[in-house]
């Protein structure tokens, strides 16, 4: 790993105004992608900007609302009793992903923040645009197996490690950022970003902006929730898919839906069109299978990874099952 | 400002920073340095030439540490505390052999910078036992023919320990998903959940 300046500030303007100052310094929080990437050689910054003690570390219920320090940890949103009441897709998504080591030290910030990747930005003897911009993808005509279906383009094919990031998306949170300029908010949907011809980029923030907080706005989706994350070993692995159902049901009636999916795309993949379709209708596996191939429009496999073509719409009708109580 | 081990004061060594940078910077000074001289910042801060303070309990012993901003703590638990019982495997946090405890919560040595601990209070494998008298994970470990090379074992009783107290040691599955971050080469598993269990059940404490 290369030296660096090491700043710890401890006021969130104090922090924002050190990362302003040269062009390649990077916030660290729990460091669980940042630290691994700068020991890889993939990045190399000159000053880290160690945002541990900044007062970002509360869950907050504010009316309307449920607020997510950015600095509260993978584990604390997890096993919170309120968000595993009221907010249990998204304890279950964060419990599918990476190991109980590693949730202790990952925050909320850091999680939207982890490198949108493949195993060709890791290797440095091959082409990736995310890496090198120009230099060309490696895994288009190369392994892969874990790539997207969705959304993807002829210079980048990786996908959004995350699954929190897939529970947040089906729950329209809202992301706020403090910055050089005002502060502003996102909403979860346009935070990350497809890679069209700057896979370089993998969020919408701005040079120098702080993600603050995470705000979930209250919802009715508190039973009929699943995530279903698919994946070569039972634990502590990448999703090959992944399916967030979030329902309301009354009377058998599917009263409000959101449906999102991982590992599909270079972002969480929000499935509106199948929302809509899934609105109204009542529960039962026949309109389920319809919404597993709804869902499907316009997805295009590579070489290795064919089979996502059908492990996705399968994964995305066993999560609506098993969420809706319909026996497999 | 507390003095380093080496015993030269933080404070003198900025000084002749600041006042030593403008004639040697071109030669070899990173311009963020040169920045952070001239900016006179008050923050917590150091570059290639300044070690930085660290203020760390390791095994109930405080410890009044002077590290590079880039040392992991899992080098500096093995290189500069000579506490070779923490492993390293695969150095990026995807084996669990670095395990220990921070603040009491199992995480990764190896993915944490050293400066980031300040004032925690760091467990290892040689702090879990009394004296001669062995953690009960330990004596677990032991009884049930938990390992093979031995090599995760560290980690995994650090992990172990950790996860009984998470509350995450319900039934064999729970302790097989809560265990899933340390990965054990000689697959000594089956082994391991039965010693887990058993001190989970009080049959060892
Ligand atoms: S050495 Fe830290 S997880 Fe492998
Ligand atoms: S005992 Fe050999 S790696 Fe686990």
């Amino acid at each position: 790993m290369n030296q660096f300046q090491y700043v710890r500030p401890a006021e969130t303007s104090g922090a924002i105004k050190s990362i302003a100052l040269d062009t390649n310094a990077h916030f660290l929080a729990g460091g669980t992608n940042l630290i691994d990437l700068m020991k890889m050689g993939i990045i190399a910054p000159e000053r880290l900007v160690d945002i541990n003690n900044l007062p970002l570390k509360t869950i907050e219920n504010i009316p309307g609302h449920l607020r997510i320090g950015t600095l509260v940890t993978n584990t604390q949103v997890a096993e919170n009793q309120f968000i595993k009441e009221n907010f249990p897709l998204l304890s279950m998504a964060i419990n599918a992903g990476a190991s109980p080591q590693l949730r202790n030290m990952a925050t909320t910030g850091g999680n939207l923040l982890q490198r949108t990747r493949c195993p060709y930005f890791f290797d440095t003897t091959m082409p990736c645009n995310k890496r090198v911009p120009g230099s060309g993808c490696g895994a288009l005509e190369g392994y892969n197996r874990m790539h997207a279906i969705f959304g993807a383009s002829d210079k980048c094919i990786a996908v959004n490690p995350s699954d929190m990031n897939v529970a947040l998306t089906a729950l329209n949170a809202l992301v706020h950022v403090s910055g050089p300029k005002a502060a502003r908010t996102i909403p979860f949907a346009d935070f990350h970003r497809l890679p069209g011809d700057h896979p370089e980029l993998d969020t919408t923030l701005q040079k120098g902006e702080l993600i603050t907080s995470v705000d979930i706005p209250t919802v009715p989706f508190t039973k009929n929730v699943y995530y279903l994350k698919v994946r070569d070993r039972s634990s502590y692995a990448f999703a090959l898919v992944s399916a967030a159902v979030a329902l309301n049901i009354e009377n058998n009636t599917i009263q409000d839906v959101r449906l999102a999916m991982g590992g599909v795309a270079h972002k969480p993949w929000r499935l509106i069109a199948t929302e809509t379709f899934l609105k109204g209708k009542t529960v039962s596996e026949e309109t389920f299978k319809q919404a597993a191939q709804i869902a499907m429009e316009g997805a295009k496999a590579y070489e290795h990874n064919k089979f996502k073509l059908k492990l996705a719409p399968n994964a995305l009708l066993q999560a609506l099952k098993t969420a809706s109580g319909l026996k497999a | 400002m507390p003095p380093d081990s080496d015993g030269v004061p933080n404070k003198t060594r900025r000084d002749f920073l600041k006042k030593s940078s403008f004639l040697t910077a071109a030669a070899f000074v990173p311009v963020t340095v040169v920045n952070a001289a001239v900016n006179q910042w008050d923050e917590k801060l150091a570059s290639v030439f300044e070690k930085t303070s660290l203020h760390l309990e390791v095994n109930g012993l405080a410890l009044n540490l002077s590290v590079e901003p880039r040392t992991t703590l899992l080098d500096l638990l093995r290189e500069q505390l000579n506490l070779t019982g923490t492993k390293k495997g695969c150095d990026r946090g995807q084996c669990g052999a670095c395990t220990v405890h921070a603040d009491g919560m199992r995480i990764n040595s190896c993915l944490s910078l050293a400066v980031t601990n300040e004032g925690k209070k760091i467990t290892t494998i040689e702090g879990l036992s009394k004296g001669q008298e062995l953690h009960p994970m330990q004596e677990a470990f032991i009884k049930h023919d938990g390992f093979q090379c031995g090599y995760c074992t560290p980690g995994q009783i650090m992990s172990a320990v950790a996860l009984i107290k998470e509350g995450h040691a319900g039934s064999e599955m729970e302790i097989r998903e809560y265990m899933s971050g340390n990965i054990c080469r000689c697959g000594a598993y089956p082994n391991i959940v039965n010693a887990i269990q058993e001190v989970k059940t009080g049959g060892l404490s």
